[in-house]
C-alpha cells in the first residue's frame, strides 16, 4: 500500500515559569499569596514535557519539523524560554503580560494556546505540557485545551510513542489502578507526569554549547490582546494562610502503652 | 536594573553577569549537584576519578568552554569558565581542578599560541573527548620552574625528550600532554620549549601520589625515556616556552582562585544550615551571638574572595593588565578557603569532623590552594614587585 504523504509533525510545548521547587515558601504579609521574591525556574513538569518533545524528535528524526515553546508571563519569563531553547526547542513565543498583572488562570492559558494554535499556518500536531504547575497545582490547562480544540488527550503520560505515518500516538498513562494504554489520533494533547520521571525521562542539562546556540533562536513576542483573548482572572483569592503548625507526637515506652494510647484515640476495633 | 552610563562606558557592579553566564551557572550547578554530588565521597575514599564524571564534563560542553564552535567548543567568555570552575568546586574541588587545568591551561595554550594547523588538529580532540595535562614541574623544580631539567634533542624531523615531571594534575586519565623541555640549556630559560604529545607516543605515567586532599584528582610522576615527538608539535616556537608558561599561569591563577572560592562557598553552604537546625541550650546554635559573628566574618571573607576573583576575570576579558589582581585573587581565595572550611568543621562539631557529611573534605582539599600553580609566597612576591614598581619612582 502506498503510504500517504506524511506531513511533518509540529510540536508545541507550553511552559510556565514558577517558584523553584527547592524554595521554602512563605505567605506574604498581606496574606494574599506567597512571597514571590524568590528563585523561579521552569515548572518541573514542563521540563519533562520539553525533554519528551526533544526525545520524540531524536526517535523520529526528520519526521518532526519543529518544536516550539510558548509561555504566558511577565518579561522575566523570557529566561525560561531560553532554557527550553537550550534544551533543544527550535523557536519560542512569549505572550507577555506586565509584571503587575495577576498570574493567568488555566482557562485563560488554554484560550491563549487555542488562539496560538489556530494562528499557526503549518498546524500543530502534538501539544505536550506538564500535568500541573507546582505553584497553583491546578492540573487543568491540558484538559481544558483539549476540550476547547476538540482534540484527543492523554494525561499523566509515562510513555509516549508517536507513529507519524498512521497519525496516531500510543500513550501509557499512570492511573491509580495501574497502567492505561491509549491510542490517540493526532492532533493530541499530552500532559506529562513528574511522578514517573524515571519512566518518562530525565531532563537533560542545557550544555554550554546549546546555551550559546539558544541565543540565536527566534523568540516571537505577542500580547493576549493581539491574539484576541481575554485572560483576566475569574477567581478572586480572598486569603492565603499557612497550614497549622505540626503538633509534636508522643513517645511510648512499650507495646502495652502503645495499645492503650491507640484505644484512647479510638483507633482500635472491637475485640472479638 | 541599569548600570551607570558615563561617556558610553557601562559601569556594572562586580556581580553582574550576562544572561548566558547565569543560565550556564544554573546548568553547571545542576550537573554538579545531580551527577557529581553522589560520587564525591566514593571518589575521595578511593582516590580515583569516576570515568562517568569525566565523560559528563565533556558531554556538558565543559571541556571546551572558550574554544571556538568551529573546534567543537562553546565559544563562551572567560568568565563562563570561571563560573564553571566555581560551581564544580562547590561540590567537588577535585572535579573542578580537572576542568580548570583542561580549560585554562591546556585549551588556552593551543588557542593562544597554536598555529591554525595545530588548533585544527588538537582543539576538537580536547573539546570532545581527550583530557589534557600541563607538565611543567619536576622533582627539582617547582617554584623555580625554569630550572627544569627535561631535555629535548633534535633528531631529523623529530625531537627526543628525556626527563621527568612531577606533581602533574590529570595525568592518570589524560591523553594529551603539554610538556616543557629545554632544547638548549646553554641559553638558560630561553631554551625552554613547549611540546604537545599524546600518550601513545610513549609518555610513561609512573607513581600516583597519595594526597591529603583533592584525592580524586590524579597527581602523578611522568617519565620520558627517549620520547619521540614530531617537530610540528612545538607550540609557540622554539625557546618560547618560558614566556608562554608565565602568561598562561597568570590566567590559570584566576581559575584556581575560582576553585578555592567555590570550595569555601561549598563548605559554608553545607555547614551554616546545620547551625540553624542543631539546637543546644534551647536554641539553634547558629543564633548564639558568638556563632553569628563567626558566620558573618566568614561571609565577608567569601565576598572579598568572590570580588577579587571575578574582577580579575573581567579585567582579563577587557584586555586590561591583570597579573597583580590574579595573584591577589589566588593568594587570598586559598586563604579564605582554609579559614572558612576550617570554621565550617568547628561549627558542625563532631558531625563536621566525621567524613560522612563531607565537610572535613573541604578543609583537606583547601590546603593545596596555597601550594599549586604558584605558592602563596610566590604570589606575594609577584604582588610586592608590582607595588615596588608603582611606588619607587
Amino acid at each position: 500500500m502506498r503510504p500517504s504523504a506524511v506531513r511533518l509533525l509540529n510540536i508545541l510545548v507550553p511552559i510556565k515559569r514558577a517558584v523553584d521547587y527547592a524554595v521554602k515558601i512563605r505567605v506574604n504579609p498581606e496574606q494574599t499569596g506567597i512571597d514571590l521574591n524568590v528563585k523561579h525556574s521552569m515548572n518541573p513538569f514542563d521540563e519533562i514535557a520539553v525533554e519528551e518533545a526533544v526525545r520524540i524528535r531524536e526517535r523520529l528524526k526528520d519526521a518532526v519539523k519543529s518544536i516550539k515553546v510558548v509561555t504566558i508571563g511577565p518579561p522575566k519569563s523570557a529566561e525560561t524560554l531560553r532554557t527550553a531553547l537550550a534544551m533543544g526547542a527550535d523557536s519560542a513565543v512569549h505572550v507577555e503580560i506586565p509584571d503587575s498583572a495577576p498570574s493567568p488562570e488555566p482557562l485563560g492559558v488554554a484560550k491563549t494556546l487555542k488562539a496560538l494554535i489556530e494562528r499557526q499556518k503549518e498546524g500543530v500536531d502534538i501539544v505536550i505540557l506538564g500535568k500541573q504547575a507546582i505553584d497553583d497545582d491546578a492540573g487543568q490547562t491540558g484538559q481544558m485545551l483539549a476540550g476547547l480544540m476538540g482534540w484527543s488527550q492523554a494525561t499523566f503520560a509515562s510513555k509516549v510513542e508517536v507513529n507519524p505515518e498512521q497519525k496516531v500516538a500510543n500513550i501509557t498513562r499512570e492511573i491509580d489502578g495501574g497502567l492505561e494504554e491509549l491510542r490517540c489520533k493526532l492532533p493530541v494533547i499530552i500532559t506529562t507526569d513528574l511522578r514517573q520521571v524515571q519512566l518518562l525521562n530525565e531532563p537533560r542539562y542545557a550544555s554550554l554549547p546549546n546555551i550559546m546556540k539558544a541565543k540565536k533562536k527566534p523568540v516571537e513576542k505577542l500580547t493576549a490582546a493581539e491574539l484576541g483573548v481575554d485572560i483576566t482572572p475569574r477567581l478572586e483569592t480572598i486569603k492565603v494562610t499557612e497550614p497549622p503548625k505540626r503538633v509534636g507526637g508522643g513517645k511510648v515506652a512499650n507495646v502495652d502503652e502503645l495499645l492503650a494510647k491507640l484505644k484512647e484515640a479510638g483507633f482500635t476495633g472491637k475485640r472479638a | 536594573m541599569s548600570a551607570i552610563r558615563t561617556e558610553g562606558l557601562r559601569l556594572n557592579s562586580l556581580d553582574t553577569f550576562t544572561e548566558e553566564e547565569n543560565m550556564f551557572r544554573d546548568s553547571v550547578k545542576r550537573f554538579a549537584v545531580d551527577v557529581v554530588g553522589p560520587k564525591v565521597r566514593e571518589m575521595d575514599e578511593k582516590e580515583s576519578m569516576d570515568p562517568t564524571i569525566i565523560q559528563g564534563l565533556f558531554e556538558q560542553g565543559l571541556m571546551g568552554i572558550e574554544t571556538s564552535v568551529e573546534h567543537g567548543g562553546a565559544e563562551a567568555s572567560f568568565v563562563s569558565a570561571i563560573i564553571a570552575i566555581e560551581e564544580l568546586a562547590k561540590i567537588d574541588p577535585s572535579v573542578s581542578v580537572m576542568c580548570d587545568v583542561h580549560n585554562t591551561l591546556v585549551n588556552t595554550i593551543l588557542r593562544t599560541y597554536g598555529t591554525k594547523e595545530q588548533q585544527d588538529k588538537w582543539l576538537p580532540l580536547l573539546s570532545e573527548s581527550k583530557l589534557g595535562s600541563f607538565c611543567l614541574s619536576e622533582p627539582a623544580s617547582g617554584s623555580d620552574a625554569f630550572a627544569l631539567q627535561t631535555r629535548a634533542k633534535k633528531d631529523g624531523d623529530h625531537w627526543v625528550i628525556n626527563g621527568s615531571k612531577m606533581w602533574i594534575t590529570n595525568s592518570h586519565e589524560a591523553e594529551i600532554f603539554l610538556i616543557f623541555a629545554n632544547v638548549d640549556p646553554s641559553k638558560g630559560y630561553k631554551g625552554i620549549t613547549c611540546f604537545i604529545a599524546t600518550k601513545e607516543m610513549g609518555v610513561q605515567i609512573a607513581k600516583k601520589e597519595e594526597k591529603l586532599g583533592i584525592r580524586a584528582s590524579s597527581t602523578c610522576t611522568l617519565n620520558f625515556d627517549d620520547l619521540r615527538v614530531p617537530a610540528e608539535n612545538i607550540i609557540g616556537g622554539e625557546g618560547k616556552g618560558y614566556k608562554l608558561a608565565i602568561q598562561i599561569l597568570n590566567e590559570g591563577r584566576i581559575g584556581i582562585a575560582a576553585q578555592m572560592l567555590g570550595l569555601a562557598q561549598g563548605a559554608f553552604d553545607k555547614a551554616v544550615p546545620y547551625t540553624y537546625q542543631r539546637t543546644q541550650f534551647g536554641q539553634p546554635i547558629g543564633t548564639f551571638q558568638g556563632m553569628q559573628f563567626q558566620i558573618a566574618k566568614a561571609a565577608v571573607e567569601l565576598e572579598t574572595a568572590r570580588l577579587l576573583t571575578y574582577n580579575a576575570a573581567r579585567r582579563k576579558e577587557e584586555g586590561r593588565s591583570f597579573t597583580k589582581e590574579a595573584a591577589m585573587a589566588k593568594y587570598w581565595a586559598s586563604q579564605v578557603a582554609q579559614d572558612v572550611s576550617g570554621s565550617a568543621i568547628e561549627w558542625c562539631g563532631g558531625v563536621g569532623f566525621t567524613r560522612e557529611t563531607g565537610i572535613e573534605k573541604f578543609w583537606r582539599d583547601s590546603k593545596i590552594g596555597a601550594i599549586y600553580e604558584g605558592t602563596s609566597n610566590i604570589q606575594l612576591q609577584t604582588i610586592a614587585k608590582f607595588i615596588q614598581q608603582e611606588y619607587s619612582r
